[in-house]
């Protein structure tokens, strides 16, 4: 049997929920479960403008691509989409999307959730602020919870 | 040795270019190494690598420790910690 390849892809423009999803499910009888996480642009109570996203090309896919494997090896899961925006993005926009599909629910939840983790911690993606108040913020600083999110999917 | 540095995020705006090409001299061991011998470059490298425990690397596209040895490296990657997502 072939491993299952993960639909991989970051792009300037934004993306179909409901497209993505007929991708992953479309002429499948085995998915009986499909998970999506949107991650969207804040306007931080109105003092951000816009979000800017610079990722390392080639690198960002294939850091997505190996998490995504892992993944599936890890939930033995029967679909698995990511999708990254890079560019100028609004408040209200969409950043990212993952949509995992399994034969059951939990191992859906796990890949959406695993995929997320990893991601934030280990794709090369970095945001800048742009402020409302026309200025050009700081770069986003790392948090350690989202080191400790990933951490916990590493313990025995 | 020649090899590919890319920056990126407030690396790539402190050093005030995207990439360049250098000559890494043979003392030039590990991905540490290399960030110390960078410090040496000018003060937009000082600025950038000030603190380089908190700097990121990768070789050829494949994130690595510090202490990796970049021997035969083609492209080193220099960067914060990663905030996509």
């Amino acid at each position: 049997m072939v491993a299952l390849k993960p639909l991989i892809r970051v792009q300037r423009e934004d993306f179909d929920l409901k497209t993505e999803i007929a991708t992953l499910t479309e002429g499948r009888q085995d998915i009986g479960a499909v998970v999506t996480f949107t991650g969207l642009c804040r306007d931080e109570g109105g003092s951000l403008n816009a979000l800017e996203l610079e990722h390392y090309p080639g690198m960002a896919e294939a850091e997505m691509a190996r998490i995504a494997e892992l993944a599936i090896a890890r939930f033995s899961l029967l679909g698995l989409s990511a999708v990254h925006r890079y560019g100028k993005i609004a408040p209200g926009e969409n950043i990212v999307l993952v949509i995992a599909a399994a034969s059951h629910r939990q191992a859906a939840f796990d890949g959406a959730n695993f995929v997320m983790d990893f991601l934030k911690t280990a794709a090369p993606f970095w945001k800048k602020e742009h402020l409302a108040n026309g200025s050009t913020g700081n770069w986003v600083v790392a948090k350690d919870a989202d080191d400790a999110a990933r951490d916990k999917w590493l313990k025995p | 040795m020649k090899v590919k540095l890319v920056y990126f995020a407030w690396v790539r705006e402190r050093i005030d270019k995207p990439e360049e090409e250098i000559e890494v001299p043979e003392t030039v061991v590990t991905g540490r190494d290399l960030l110390n011998h960078l410090k040496t470059l000018g003060e937009e490298y000082e600025a950038a690598l000030q603190y380089p425990d908190v700097i990121r690397l990768a070789i050829n596209q494949e994130h690595v420790d510090h202490d990796e040895p970049i021997t035969g490296a083609r492209e080193i990657g220099i960067f914060p910690p990663m905030t996509g997502g």
